[in-house]
Parts: C-alpha cells; structure tokens; sequence
C-alpha cells in the first residue's frame, strides 16, 4: 500500500507564530444520537469520554470532539483509524450509526507561539476571547469552513483537504511579521 | 449585521456564518389542494414591517436548521428555536410582547 501524503506535507511558515501543516492525521466522523453504548463506544475507540456540547475531549494524541447534536469527531494516530472503527463498529453493533474514515479529507495545521490566538483573531468571525479552554468552534476562516481548538499553548486548525493551500495561505499572511495585533 | 444564537450549539453566530432560509413556518400545499393554495405556498411570502419569522441555518457551524423571531425594522432578535415545531413557541411569544406591546402572532389585536 502507499503511504499517506498529507496535503501540504508539513509546509510551514514562521512569522509572529509558527504555522505548521501537521499530519497525515487519523480523524473519524461519527454521526449518532442518544444511543445507549456511544459512552462505552468513545472510550474503547478514543478512550475519552463523550464531549458536552462544544467541548473537546483530548487524551494524548487522540480525542473527541462534539461537532453537532449528532456528530462527534475523532482524533487518532493515521494508523489506528482501522482498529478504531472496529472498536466502534463492536461497541455499536446493531444500532443506528454512522462512522467514516475521514482522514484523507482532512489537512490540519498547528499554530503555535505566544500570540497564536491573533492569527486566527484576523481570519475568524468567532470571539476566541469568549472561548472556554476545552471548547471546539467550528466557523470559518475568511471563505472555508474550518474548526480549531486550544491545545498545548497553541491551536490546532482542521479544514477540508481541497482548501488546504488556501488556508495555509490565510494563516501565513496573517503572522507575517510586523502584523501583530 | 445580525447576531443570531444557534439553538443547537449555543454558539453566537454572526451573519456570515449562517445562510438564509426566508420565512418560516410555512405550511405546505401539496398534491389535493386548490390552484390558489399552491399559488400562495410556493410564490406568496409575508414581508412585514416589523415582527418577522426566518429560517436559518448555521452553515459553517453544527450546520443545523433552526429559526428565529426578529424585528425587520430595527433588526433586534427576540429569540431564536428550534425548527421542529409549525408555530413559534409561547415562551418566543412572550418574548416578543414584552417588547411589542399589542402584538399577536395571528396579527389580531388583543382586547
């Protein structure tokens, strides 16, 4: 088999924050509702528990994040994307769900240094000040949808594979330096 | 610009994140009906001055239907719901009379 590309494999850009096009990463959609094993289904594919609304749960380098009232996604090393849909496809088993590979979707990108937050400040409609410290928003960033956390002193940024250039580009122009807010 | 808070996610979501949906709560005509039921479902639509019903959607969000009550003149938002119900709800009601005294969902006025 190939082995994965991500979409810009790891462009990056230093200016006022460091922009980092990391990946390829293991991500999953998982669309369900009220089912009575999603707890135990989450934690054998993540080990998290689920997220309240708006939250992300993180352990490592996987998590769960709440997109919608029914979609959850997941976050995992590329080469356990398989072993985790097992996990779920076994914990779910016989219930109305729906969970996709999405990895190969997706491009994401850290942004990193002490002033992070106003690269994103200058591309997003979101109030990053009003943001709880677990929270995932999903918004845009000039034209494209995007959704990005808080993670270790950073954020990290998903986008759909096909805007990867795009956003790599918004995010660069945006930390040039010299343009801090 | 208009702020509108998703019912779902609870996010505050400026106009730019979400699409528009036009007026809500319309109730459909469908195969059965008279020419002018059809005729006014698809092509007749409520433009007031004043206490307006919409439907939005949060597009680059949860990317859900929901819909909300707001003034078309001053463009303050009483509320906004959930889009699985055919009327605005009464707590949405109460809402919009505190603020507009006299005003009734069926345009009538109150004794």
């Amino acid at each position: 088999m190939s082995d994965p590309v991500s979409a810009l494999q790891g462009a990056r850009f230093d200016g006022f924050a460091q922009i980092r096009e990391i990946g390829p990463v293991g991500m999953i959609t998982l669309r369900a509702k009220g089912l009575k094993s999603l707890d135990k289904a989450v934690k054998a594919a993540v080990g998290t528990k689920v997220p309240a609304q708006r939250r992300i749960e993180v352990n490592g380098d996987r998590a769960c994040a709440w997109m919608s009232p029914d979609e959850y996604l997941l976050v995992m090393p590329y080469a356990e994307v398989a072993q985790a849909l097992a996990a779920l496809a076994k914990s779910l088993q016989g219930q109305h769900y729906l969970a996709v590979d999405v990895s190969d979707a997706r491009a994401v990108f850290r942004i990193e240094g002490p002033k992070a937050a106003d690269v994103l400040r200058k591309l997003v409609p979101a109030d990053i000040d009003s943001m709880e410290p677990a929270e995932l928003r999903r918004t845009r960033a000039a034209q494209v949808a995007v959704a990005f956390w808080q993670q270790d002193a950073g954020f990290t940024l998903v986008c759909f594979r096909s805007v990867a250039g795009y956003v790599m580009g918004l995010l660069s122009h945006s930390a040039q330096p010299g343009s801090e807010i | 610009m208009l702020t509108l808070e998703c019912p779902y996610c609870g996010v505050k979501a400026c106009e730019t994140e979400l699409s528009p949906g036009y007026e809500a709560h319309l109730k459909r005509f469908g195969p059965g009906s008279t020419p002018e039921e059809f005729e006014a479902y698809m092509f007749a639509r409520k433009n007031p001055k004043g206490v307006h019903f919409e439907r939005w959607r949060h597009t680059y969000g949860c990317g859900k239907w929901f819909l909300a009550a707001r003034c078309t003149a001053t463009l303050e938002v009483f509320g906004t719901y959930p889009a699985q119900v055919s009327g605005p709800p009464p707590e949405i009601i109460a809402k919009i009379q505190a603020r507009r005294p006299g005003w009734t969902p069926d345009g009538k006025a109150t004794a």
